[in-house]
């Protein structure tokens, strides 16, 4: 069955009959980023009003692969499970050149994780959730209404909002832009994109199939079905499958958005026309960000304030990464806990993690889409050798997939804990009990103490689970024990193994600012 | 490590000629392709960055 798309109900806003009083935080865009950033709000005790030009989810697929990371940020949001129990799960890659195999990969090669490498589930459907969730949650969310105006004062922003029954007025100490790559707001604001564009042009295809490819991602370089180019394949739930097609930058958009373009297309990819077009785009690649995601009471998350090519999956990643990061901090301020300095440990934080999809996003396309001369001569030599040598494989690139960056944090740190659970990463799950450890780090500070006692006096919540071998593997190395300080967004703030109560509230502090 | 820029391919004049035998029969665009070819396949014997970071300086030094 295609997605039944049911339009959500638009209702008068009070501001249209009167002054309506000053918002705390007000988010421009349901899409899922802007749905995230409420619920994540909320759950920090901040409710914020949402307001969408729109009255239906994500028309077409669009984001489809979410990452181990996502699906934990979307689980302590309360869709998680549902997205996983919906979606299709994968973590091996495979990459061909022609018609052999060159490069394989597997993004979660051990166990004890809640969270699968990654899941394939459309948009909308994330979006319906996030939804519903939002609704549960108690956020104000307007439909049909859209933000013609940005008046940006020292504390406070005014939006003009047009909605079918006229415009009104709304103010809110602070807005969140989520409104997208082609964001109003950034145009409002006179901000401009900063980086790269590339010239070539991609057909995205979904279509609705019944086959039986495995739950895997598949890339082609210069496959004998598409000559010349480059295409991938991506399994979607119910019986849909996401092609992307490489068209170069000669070819003419308007007649390849044509079905009858597209179709036979299509037919020479799965061998046989027994499918239907479920929506399709042609596109263009773009690797730019803004310089800075905050602008006074304005603030930028998702592609408002960055944008990447789609091989990576670190568009829609990416954004929840900036949920992530600025729903613990924004609420504080909000709440007068912390000063609004805070926010600059936001910027810095996930500018950071930006650059880093950035240069994984353009290098890949650089690779996919090489330049005329030397570009493409040693992007094929590289193609020509991966078939006979294993040390030019690696150097294949469809796409580096989304990975949460490690911040670099000047933190308390000890050698002889493990790499992966440094300050600045995210603290890798493992079973806790009956549940996970995900679970039980919950939405504020708190002390992951292990084989150790706990110093007195920080005021801080203590888990101190006993010491399993996921648990010594992730977090103590050869060390007998160790106390991680882990930040509400689940980022390792620092770890001792020799912790003082003093040396872990400073870090408290300096865990605000992302220093 | 550094980079070596002392001689240190004993029989000089013979790896020349072997170099070009290795290119015989190629048109220009073939040769191009093998030398990148050959580019990777030294790169990745090498290995240690550093050395590879001077190599690429000393290659595009005056060009």
């Amino acid at each position: 069955m295609p997605y039944d798309y049911k339009p959500f109900a638009y209702t008068p806003p009070p501001g249209l009959t009167g002054a309506e009083p000053r918002h705390k935080v007000a988010i421009v865009g349901a899409g899922p980023i802007g749905l995230a950033m409420a619920i994540e709000l909320a759950n920090h005790g901040v409710s914020a009003v949402v307001l969408d030009d729109n009255n239906v989810v994500s028309v077409g697929s669009r984001a489809i692969c979410w990452s181990k990371r996502s699906l934990e940020i979307l689980d302590r949001l309360g869709v998680g499970e549902r997205s996983v129990t919906k979606g299709v799960t994968w973590k091996v890659g495979r990459t061909f050149h022609r018609e052999a195999e060159v490069f394989n990969f597997d993004l979660l090669p051990e166990d004890g994780h809640k969270m699968p490498a990654f899941v394939n589930l459309q948009q909308y459907y994330v979006e319906e959730y996030l939804v519903e969730r939002a609704q549960e949650v108690g956020t104000d969310l307007r439909w049909k209404n859209k933000v013609v105006a940005v008046d940006r004062h020292a504390r406070h922003a005014v939006l003009t909002v047009q909605t079918p029954d006229g415009d009104y007025q709304l103010e809110a100490d602070w807005v969140i832009a989520c409104d997208g790559a082609r964001s109003p707001i950034r145009a409002m604001l006179g901000l401009e994109f900063e980086g790269e564009l590339f010239e070539e042009r991609f057909l995205i295809a979904d279509i609705r199939m019944q086959a039986d490819f495995p739950s895997e991602r598949l890339f082609w370089f210069e496959p004998s079905f598409h000559a010349g180019q480059s295409a991938l394949l991506h399994k979607q739930p119910d019986a849909i499958y996401r092609i992307d097609l490489q068209l170069g930058w000669d070819s003419d958009p308007e007649q390849e958005r044509l079905p009858e373009r597209i179709i036979p297309r299509i037919q020479k990819v799965v061998g046989h026309g027994d499918f239907t077009l479920d929506w399709t785009s042609i596109y263009t690649f773009q690797c730019r960000r803004l310089r800075s995601f905050v602008h006074g009471p304005v603030l930028f998350a998702g592609d408002s304030a960055h944008v990447v090519s789609p091989f990576g999956a670190r568009g829609g990643n990416g954004g929840l990464g900036d949920v992530d990061a600025l729903g613990w901090r924004l609420a504080a301020v909000v709440k007068g806990e912390r000063p609004a300095s805070v926010l600059a440990g936001y910027d810095r934080e996930r500018v950071f993690g930006t650059d880093e999809n950035l240069l994984n996003s353009s290098r890949s396309t650089r690779f996919m889409s090489p330049g005329d001369g030397v570009e493409r001569l040693f992007r094929d030599a590289v193609l020509h050798l991966a078939s006979r040598a294993d040390f030019a494989r690696p150097m294949v690139n469809s796409g580096r997939l989304s990975k949460p960056c490690v911040y670099p944090l000047s933190a308390p740190d000890d050698v002889a804990l493990p790499e992966g659970s440094r300050p600045g990463a995210v603290a890798p799950d493992a079973p806790l009990g009956q549940g996970w450890l995900t679970e039980a780090l919950g939405r504020d500070f708190c002390l992951l103490v292990l084989g150790q006692e706990a110093p007195a006096g920080t005021g801080l919540r203590v888990l101190s689970p006993d010491v399993t071998d996921p648990l010594r593997q992730r977090y103590l190395g050869q060390a007998a024990a160790a106390t991680y300080l882990i930040r509400p967004d689940q980022v390792v703030a620092a770890r001792w193994v020799n912790p003082d109560a003093a040396g872990i509230r400073a870090a408290v502090e300096a865990a605000w600012e992302g220093l | 490590m550094a980079l070596m820029t002392t001689p240190n391919i004993s029989d000089a004049d013979g790896f020349y000629a072997a170099l070009l035998a290795a290119h015989k029969g190629l048109s220009e665009a073939e040769s191009h392709a093998m030398n990148a070819r050959l580019v990777l396949v030294l790169a990745n014997h090498i290995g240690d960055a550093t050395v590879l970071q001077q190599a690429l300086a000393l290659a595009r030094e005056g060009a």
